[in-house]
């Protein structure tokens, strides 16, 4: 009797497009990817302020020499939380926040393929940063061994050590789940006549992304574990003393953690491939090579690995393989820039902010690509290694790159979101200010390491004063330009009413339906090929 | 009023840019591989700005002629077969060009045959210790009391009157100029990384395994470094000196050194 009661009522659910329910519990048990991405966009932007608050705090240490904020110790502790949480906190929620967003409507999708799975890969993300944020209020402090955890260090850490390991744990498997549902969905449901090779550049590098994670955050989820036991259970997998190597723990991290960074680059490959060509209002160049390209780069990211390792003492054949494997990834990393140029040539250009923003991305994110070019070369990798020119490198290929990448996603979709216009000038300054700031944050970072500044020290030598007091004052500009992006969402909805297409060159399947996107979209498969008509 | 605070300022930034020195590139060093390193790393920087050019270039031009406010109607090709085998190809050309005298580099490099001398580093939290295989010398190394004084928190020393500032030690590493000294790292506990740039040696000492490196320092001097791997509260307290000397000199110190081993010994 009641049964047939609720049965009734679900199908009248069914029948009505109707809205999200109220309240708390929209948020707590969404199943729609909408909800979803934008409750990581909005994670992943407090996790950008929380490890932004620590690099302040660096920052500001290092603004001169001598000590005067912080202890060693806990400036240890900051070095490692800052980046902990900006790369499993800040950078890789906010791709997957735009990749829950944005890959249903790109390719025609009602929802993700799982959508009880995405629920619980997101819940699971506040969980395991409360779990790492609370060990800053134990006795002995937060982890303070680096984010590369390397034995015998990380096992010296006390009461935060087993928080640590569940942490990164659970951010693993947030990251295992919200892989299988990309992969699940671009496979299985996109529009009919949406074949692989017609799927939008973000499609296809979130695609090639999610087979990285999958790969890859298993093995650190191994290694980790295996620090576990060491630390608790006897074993000595990491421990000389018991017939171990701390260098095999290096090896198992670095091959999660190369691909880990084509995990936080290759979508922003992805972000700028869309962007580009809606505001040069010309087609990708080279859509296909583009694909080979970034499948050619995630293949080599496996075998590079031990390029992290080079002083580390392996055996000269070892290391001659690992540096041609190395200067290799130049070659599909410069077809895509290249690529990138050609699509803006004898285009017609205009520079909304997400151009700004991606234009921002493929200057810097290639000079990054130069500094690591240079830190291919062995011999000279003997140097630069753990200085400040590492630093200075994979900043510039993380900030300019993956967060420029994903402030210019935000602006670009950001109209599709709201169903209003940003404010352009406000946006504009964003942009510029950024810009301005982490350069000077970051290139005289360069200078820093090839004099000789170790990285990960609380306190420097006086000939290293002058760049770290510009590097200092970059680095709170930089902050403080980010609080006009808050306040460019916050006022999101006062703009001007969007239209379906929003932008004047944009191209694919997200700008067919309403702005604001509605809550369901796509419930009967689109046709995908107005997607490619839009150029001509 | 202005005036004055304007001459003092600019009398003061004068001032520090005669003390403080704006390096802003690696050192040549002074062993030949040091050099050979600092030329690598030229090498590869100018093909850099080289390529940086071209592609900035490109991309500069294309930003100013190609907007829409100049007028310009959007081209339609989004292929070229022949542009994108040119530029995979040239690239791979360019890494051949680079490859091989960096290969040529590192094998020497990893040649630690036939030393004159060799000295046992082994790495602590958070000091260095020395031990001339052969002559029975050994000695621990650790950041100089200057140093050690001024680098609290709140010490009330001025760091920038202190003498070399963090990087400087109590006993220092003597060597002879010329000779080929072989070093044998290690670690007592967690892992460590020696490095002095101007010698352009960087090697890992990791607990439980020996390993190898080598310089020949071609003139004499005082040369230091750090710590390069993160090993805990004071990784950015543990320098590195290396005193170049005259060969004269060099075998004048072990002796007294000895000496100075042997009196420890009876005194017990």
């Amino acid at each position: 009797m009641t049964a047939t009661v609720v049965d009734t009522h679900a199908a009248d659910h069914d029948d009505h497009d109707h809205g999200p329910t109220k309240g708390i519990k929209r948020w707590l048990f969404s199943t729609n990817h909408k909800d979803i991405g934008t409750m990581y966009l909005i994670f992943s932007l407090i996790m950008f302020f929380t490890g932004g608050a620590m690099a302040m705090v660096i920052r500001s240490e290092l603004a001169v020499p001598g000590l005067q904020f912080v202890h060693p110790e806990f400036f240890n502790q900051m070095t490692t939380m800052h980046a902990l949480i900006m790369v499993f906190g800040a950078v890789m929620p906010a791709f997957v926040g735009l990749a829950n967003w944005m890959i249903p409507l790109m390719i025609g999708a009602p929802d993700m393929a799982l959508p009880r799975m995405n629920n619980w890969s997101f819940w699971i993300l506040p969980v395991a940063f409360g779990l790492l944020g609370a060990t800053l209020f134990f006795p002995g402090g937060a982890p303070a061994g680096g984010w590369t955890m390397y034995p015998p260090l990380v096992l010296q850490t006390g009461d935060a050590f087993p928080f640590l390991i569940f942490a990164v744990h659970l951010m693993g498997l947030s990251s295992i789940m919200g892989a299988i549902n990309v992969i699940v969905t671009i496979i299985n449901m996109r529009a009919p006549d949406m074949t692989l090779l017609k799927m939008p550049m973000f499609v296809w590098t979130w695609l090639i992304t999610a087979y990285l994670l999958i790969a890859v955050m298993p093995v650190l989820a191994g290694a980790v574990t295996m620090l576990l036991t060491d630390q608790f259970f006897g074993t000595s997998f990491f421990l000389a003393a018991g017939g171990g190597d701390p260098v095999m723990f290096q090896h198992i991290f670095w091959f999660f953690g190369h691909p880990e960074v084509y995990i936080m680059i290759l979508p922003a490959f992805g972000v700028v491939s869309e962007i580009i060509p809606t505001f040069a209002r010309k087609k990708l160049f080279g859509h296909d090579s583009m694909v080979y390209a970034a499948s050619c780069i995630a293949f080599l990211s496996f075998i590079v690995w031990a390029h992290h390792m080079f002083t580390v003492g392996m055996p000269l054949t070892g290391q001659l393989f690992f540096m041609f494997a190395t200067m290799l990834i130049a070659v599909p990393t410069g077809v895509k820039v290249f690529n990138w140029v050609a699509t803006m040539w004898r285009g017609s250009m205009t520079f909304e902010t997400p151009m700004l923003f991606s234009l921002g991305f493929v200057f810097l994110f290639t000079i990054g690509g130069f500094s690591g070019l240079m830190l291919a070369i062995q011999p000279a990798d003997v140097q630069y290694h753990d200085t400040y020119f590492v630093v200075a490198h994979f900043h510039y290929v993380l900030v300019p790159g993956s967060v420029f990448a994903i402030m210019a996603g935000a602006y670009y979709w950001l109209p599709k979101w709201t169903g209003h216009m940003y404010n352009e000038k406000a946006g504009k300054l964003h942009f510029w200010m950024s810009t301005i700031f982490v350069n000077l944050t970051f290139f005289p970072m360069h200078f820093l390491g090839l004099a000789g500044m170790p990285r990960r020290i609380p306190d420097y030598s006086t000939q290293f004063t002058d760049f770290n007091t510009i590097a200092s004052i970059g680095a709170i500009g930089f902050g403080l330009s980010q609080l006009i992006f808050v306040w460019i969402l916050l006022t999101a909805k006062r703009g001007e009413k969007a239209t379906d297409r929003v932008w004047e060159g944009s191209h694919g399947l997200e700008w067919t339906v309403p702005s604001p996107a509605p809550w369901h979209t796509f419930t009967t498969p689109p046709k995908a090929r107005i997607a490619s008509e839009s150029f001509e | 009023m202005i005036r004055k605070s304007f001459w003092s300022l600019l009398g003061l930034s004068l001032a520090s840019a005669a003390n403080a020195d704006w390096a802003l590139n690696m050192p040549k060093g002074v062993t030949d591989l040091s050099v050979e390193t600092y030329n690598l790393h030229m090498m590869v920087f100018w093909w850099c700005v080289a390529i940086g050019i071209v592609v900035f270039g490109v991309m500069i031009i294309s930003l100013f002629k190609h907007r829409k406010s100049q007028g310009a109607k959007p081209a339609t090709f989004s292929h070229s077969t022949a542009a994108e085998v040119l530029w995979t190809a040239i690239p791979v050309v360019i890494l051949l060009v680079m490859a091989v005298p960096a290969a040529e580099t590192m094998i020497k490099l990893e040649d630690t045959r036939d030393p004159d001398i060799s000295v046992v580093v082994t790495a602590y939290q958070w000091k260095w210790h020395y031990k001339y295989q052969d002559e029975g010398v050994e000695f621990y190394s650790s950041l100089a009391r200057t140093s050690l004084d001024a680098r609290r928190k709140q010490s009330g020393i001025d760091v920038t009157s202190v003498e070399n500032y963090l990087l400087d030690v109590d006993n220092p590493l003597v060597v002879p100029r010329g000779a080929k000294v072989r070093l044998l790292l290690t670690a007592n506990d967690v892992i460590h990384s020696w490095w002095v740039p101007e010698l352009a040696i960087k090697k890992d000492a990791i607990p439980g395994i020996v390993n190898e490196t080598w310089f020949t320092a071609n003139e004499v001097g005082t040369y230091r470094g750090q710590c390069a791997e993160l090993c805990g509260k004071d990784h950015g307290y543990m320098p590195i000196v290396v005193e170049v000397v005259e060969p004269e000199a060099y075998t004048a110190w072990i002796d007294s050194r000895k000496d100075g081993d042997a009196r420890l010994a009876s005194a017990q």
